[in-house]
């Protein structure tokens, strides 16, 4: 044993010192970095959600609620003397001196938090202290982002609803604050005894109530079991096993699209292993050969073809994780601080993943040679006959598709979505032959019928190469195909869609959103609106309800399978009344209410929410309001046009249903250039209004998908070197061919500009095509995402289809051209005596 | 005005340095072949015959000393004009067949006409593998052919640019003896139907003997002797 791991490694060092191993040790270095890399990432925020649990919830336990918490759970807590601390959590509005700006507040008690701590200091730049408590009566700690952003420092007042309150420290840290893209406006931490006296919390206000717990496992889990049967409608369970479920969702996802964007690059380097193999087998077999000759035994040289394998996965894989930990950091650090504040250090499992995958790699691609070997004789090894018939090529690829397809399903995590890779994936390669046919159908049809040049004559060569080599034609493109149509895709994505958005709105569209008006206020909103010449700015009622049962049948939240139909189903209704239905709106089943349907008990719903929740025309609908019920029957479906960012609403009902009700307001306008100090006029007076700047809001959802895509990206520069992996490795399995065939097209008297001429029609076309097929599928994609997904306009965007076409048409060929043109200057009778 | 030699080689010295040593092949060689000539060059394994074709061809340049097609440089030239005056003049029958394994038979032998840019590339190379008996086998690839059908594309490829000169590097070597028998008669059939001037590279006395010309490679150095 000992023996054959010597002949291994030293053979091992001997065909890297060949330049047998390059590309193979190459690719798969890539493959485990993407590999590893992705799991590092998501490793490290799912450990953050597992280990951090209680430090994201602030305790042990949350119970929350869209409701102030009953007080039945707050006792039962106090009995098994459980520690209780309880926070409210609401955006609303903080004025200093003529500036206002959306916080998202959070009240907390004396002894928040139970479990973890937050960080203070007295200048953003401080390093801080860690404390566990809240700011005293009359204080606010705020984040660094509030601070800049209305120019404050600690000491300076702030208007915070009907109080002033003083900024005492600038908080650093709350781990319980989850990332960036769960939190859209600058935190601002006041002390729950202050609430009541800011007057913030009106009717109609959104508030998330929560009731941490903290005691021992087992009270906690005494605790939670008691409790689970006696909770109502709005309120839920957050243990640390399950803290913050929609980071738990959004992380999901990114790791299934993460996982998938590191698959397209493990394909293409199974792709480049298998080609770039070619050559390694070949030196290795003539060796495992000589070693026959001199009386080694048919084991002994399979054990050295295994420990080899061995010795380059486990190698690979370690450089890969190396490099997959350091490109880690660069995608924690892009897109890390979404999901959560601060990230863990990274355990080594995804090591483990790296070396086991690089393992199934190497195994895959060599096994079908060993296998070869077994029944060869050292004569046949000696004359590579291995390589030229006894297994077709297809048992050849069998190990390394199916190890490709087992990944595929392995980092999809979902069996429709590894289903659709594969199908996409084939699709892609389908219409990339069909290109190659093409062309050369048209260069047979037109170059070869027709008198030519000489120069034409050497394009055709080289197109018609194309199709010679089809296989590997066609595995080159779609590697090509794929790192090009990401990166159009997002570029796409990233600045077209959301200006195209933009630019459809018209210039007068609503800027801001005023939410909370309460009914003794709405005269002097009206007033606002006149005295800024604002028009068609319509305030609208809005009454809190929950759907409780359609056709006296109990909706139930846990029966809907689909997640838009679960939210819907869960959240609260705001229904609104109206006389005319919007001008936005489009009638597109039933009939509007005439004035003698007022005051009758109907209902009118947006059609996309009635299909989610499956409800028709006829429908009787009942929902809770504030503790009474009121039964509706549905008498019309709506289209409503959302993104006119005009106020809407998914249920409204004829006037006079909905008086016995309190409600609050809502509207919506356009803001004119100028007008800002006026505004903030009007909320120093009613410092309960919230308003909502939707440009600065459109700015963040830009910025977080700005990273989220460059994050996505960065995954798919893999993809774009694994390319120019399986390029390089297509040109060191067909060298010898090629060269051959240079040399002989020399000998024949051809030019050396002439064989360049062929090789760089046969790249530039492999460029093209890619290029060309990528930009169509990004096209295609984008449009599916714009108009299906998204619902914006689409606008076809030529620039990138040709900037990518002419990099990939230049960059491919030349890249090719470099690889080869060492051999024109060799003269063509010492090539001849090497091939 | 007397025409000069076809090929004209003027003192040809070609080394090699191998660790420091300096190997001399050829030494100072000179030769004339006229056209229509059919010359054969004998010596034993090592001794320069192929490399001395190879100078004589263009594809490879001596250290010193000159090659002359028709009287002009060709030597001297540098590889692009080489190139030029093989695809105009020249054509090739080795050893080793040299045919391209991705190419059918049919296109081998267009190859290196459609290189020039003919406008009958296809008319005349299925007319070359007609003569050579292989009109049945022009689809197949080289893997699906025998050695001697292999040799045969090769010698179709050869004789369909109608070459002036005819350069065979042991055209029997990778033979056996039937089959090189045929292959012989099929050269120079084709070689004197075409008029073209033959320069073959040979270990067989025999396959020499039928040359008009015989010349013996030897030490580096080039003797004309006579036919037996």
């Amino acid at each position: 044993m000992m023996l054959a791991i010597k002949l291994a490694w030293s053979q091992t060092l001997s065909l890297w010192r060949a330049g047998a191993l390059r590309v193979l040790v190459f690719a798969l270095v890539l493959a485990v970095a993407a590999i590893t890399a992705v799991s590092f990432f998501t490793q490290r925020i799912e450990s953050a959600l597992n280990q951090q649990g209680s430090l994201l919830i602030g305790g042990d336990l949350a119970v929350v609620s869209d409701h102030p918490i009953p007080q039945a759970l707050i006792d039962s807590a106090v009995t098994q003397k459980i520690s209780t601390t309880r926070t409210y959590e609401f955006p609303s509005m903080v004025m200093r001196g003529e500036s206002s700006q959306l916080v998202e507040i959070k009240a907390i008690e004396a002894n928040f938090p139970l479990r973890g701590h937050l960080t203070i200091a007295q200048h953003a730049g401080d390093i801080g202290q860690s404390v566990q408590s809240a700011p005293q009566s009359g204080e606010v700690w705020i984040e660094p982002r509030l601070a800049t952003l209305l120019d404050v420092k600690v000491g300076d007042q702030l208007e915070v609803g009907e109080r002033s309150l003083v900024v005492t420290a600038i908080l650093l840290r709350e781990p319980s604050r989850g990332g960036n893209m769960f939190s859209f406006a600058p935190r601002l931490m006041m002390n729950a005894r202050d609430l009541a006296t800011t007057k913030l919390i009106q009717y109609g206000s959104r508030v998330k109530y929560q009731l941490l717990l903290a005691s021992t496992p087992e009270n906690i889990n005494d605790y939670s079991v008691q409790a689970k049967p006696k909770l109502s409608r709005g309120e839920s369970i957050d243990d640390v096993r399950n803290a913050r479920p929609e980071i738990k969702t959004a992380l999901d996802k990114a790791q299934q699209f993460l996982g998938l964007s590191a698959m397209v690059s493990v394909v293409l380097a199974m792709v480049a292993m298998l080609l770039s193999s070619l050559p390694y087998i070949k030196q290795s077999l003539t060796t495992f050969a000589l070693m026959r000759c001199f009386g080694a035994q048919q084991a002994t040289v399979l054990q050295i073809l295994t420990i080899q394998t061995l010795i380059i996965a486990l190698l690979s894989a370690l450089l890969g994780a190396l490099l997959g930990f350091i490109a880690q950091m660069g995608l924690a650090q892009l897109a890390g601080s979404l999901f959560v504040e601060t990230l863990p250090p990274t355990s080594f499992a995804p090591v483990l993943i790296g070396i086991c995958a690089s393992i199934g790699m190497m195994i895959a691609v060599v096994l079908p040679h060993a296998w070869q070997m077994r029944n060869l004789s050292a004569m046949n090894i000696l004359r590579l006959d291995t390589l030229m018939l006894p297994l077709s090529a297809q048992a050849k690829f069998l190990p390394a598709a199916l190890m490709m397809v087992l990944m595929i399903f392995w980092q999809a995590h979902d069996m429709n979505i590894a289903l659709f890779t594969i199908v996409a994936m084939l699709g892609l390669s389908l219409v990339v032959l069909g290109f190659i046919y093409v062309l050369t159908f048209l260069v047979q049809r037109f170059l070869i019928s027709t008198p030519r040049t000489k120069l034409l004559a050497s394009v055709s060569l080289g197109i018609q190469d194309l199709k010679r080599r089809l296989g590997l034609s066609t595995v080159q493109m779609i590697g090509f195909c794929m790192g090009l149509m990401v990166i159009m895709l997002l570029t796409l994505i990233r600045g077209d869609l959301i200006r195209n958005w933009q630019a459809s709105l018209p210039a007068d569209a609503p800027n801001r959103f005023v939410i909370n008006i309460q009914p003794d206020q709405i005269d002097s909103v009206s007033q606002f609106f006149t005295a800024q010449h604002i028009k068609d700015a319509a305030i609208f009622p809005m009454v809190r309800a929950r759907l409780v049962s359609k056709n006296k049948q109990l909706i139930k939240t846990v029966e809907w399978q689909d997640e838009r139909a679960k939210r819907l189903a869960e959240r609260e209704f705001n229904l609104s009344w109206a006389a005319e239905m919007q001008s936005d709106n489009k009638l597109i089943a039933g009939r509007w209410w005439p004035s003698q349907d007022y005051g009758r008990p109907l209902i009118s719903l947006e059609e996309g929410l009635a299909k989610s929740l499956n409800i028709k025309l006829g429908d009787e609908l009942q929902f809770d309001v504030a503790g009474s019920p009121l039964t509706l029957t549905v008498s019309s479906l709506r289209k409503v046009e959302w993104d006119t960012m005009r106020a809407n609403f998914f249920a409204v009902t004829p006037p006079g249903v909905l008086d016995q009700f309190t409600a609050s307001h809502i509207s919506s306008f356009h803001l004119p250039i100028g007008a800002e100090n006026s505004l903030n006029q009007l909320i120093k007076q009613y410092p309960n209004l919230t308003v909502i700047d939707i440009a600065a809001l459109m700015q963040q959802v830009r910025s977080i998908m700005q990273r989220m895509s460059q994050a996505v990206e960065y995954v798919f520069a893999f993809s774009l070197l694994v390319g120019v992996a399986v390029l390089y490795a297509s040109l060191v399995a067909t060298r010898e061919e090629r060269v051959k065939e240079a040399t002989l097209m020399r000998v024949f008297g051809a030019s050396r500009q002439q064989v360049s001429v062929a090789y760089i029609a046969e790249f530039a076309c492999i460029g093209i095509i890619s290029a060309l097929v990528a930009s169509i599928a990004a096209n295609f994609l984008a449009y599916y995402i714009s108009v299906g997904v998204l619902d914006i306009p689409f606008e076809f965007n030529l620039s990138v289809m040709l900037i990518g076409i002419v990099i990939a048409t230049v960059v491919i060929p030349a890249a090719a051209w470099l690889g080869l043109r060492g051999f024109l200057n060799i003269p063509p009778r010492q090539l001849l005596n090497s091939i | 005005m007397q025409q000069p030699p076809l090929i004209q080689a003027q003192d040809l010295h070609y080394e090699i340095t191998n660790h420091d040593n300096q190997i001399r092949i050829l030494s100072g060689l000179n030769l004339s072949v006229a056209k229509g000539d059919q010359i054969a060059i004998i010596g034993s394994s090592g001794s320069g015959k192929s490399t001395l074709l190879s100078m004589l061809a263009g594809l490879d340049i001596p250290t010193s000393g000159s090659v002359q097609i028709r009287g002009s440089a060709f030597s001297s030239l540098n590889e692009d004009g080489r190139a030029a005056v093989r695809a105009a003049d020249m054509g090739f029958v080795f050893q080793s067949f040299q045919l391209l394994p991705a190419l059918t038979a049919l296109e081998n032998v267009m190859l290196p006409l459609q290189l020039k840019s003919h406008a009958a590339a296809e008319r005349l190379s299925l007319e070359a593998l007609d003569k050579v008996g292989l009109s049945h086998r022009v689809q197949h690839y080289p893997k699906q052919l025998s050695g001697g059908e292999q040799q045969r594309v090769a010698i179709a490829r050869a004789f369909a640019t109608q070459p002036s000169i005819l350069f065979a590097d042991e055209p029997t070597g990778n033979l056996d003896s039937t089959t090189g028998q045929m292959i012989i008669e099929l050269l120079f059939n084709m070689n004197q139907e075409a008029g073209t001037t033959l320069v073959l590279v040979t270990h067989d006395i025999q396959l020499a003997n039928r040359c008009k010309r015989l010349f013996k490679l030897d030490a580096g150095v080039l003797r004309e002797v006579t036919p037996s």
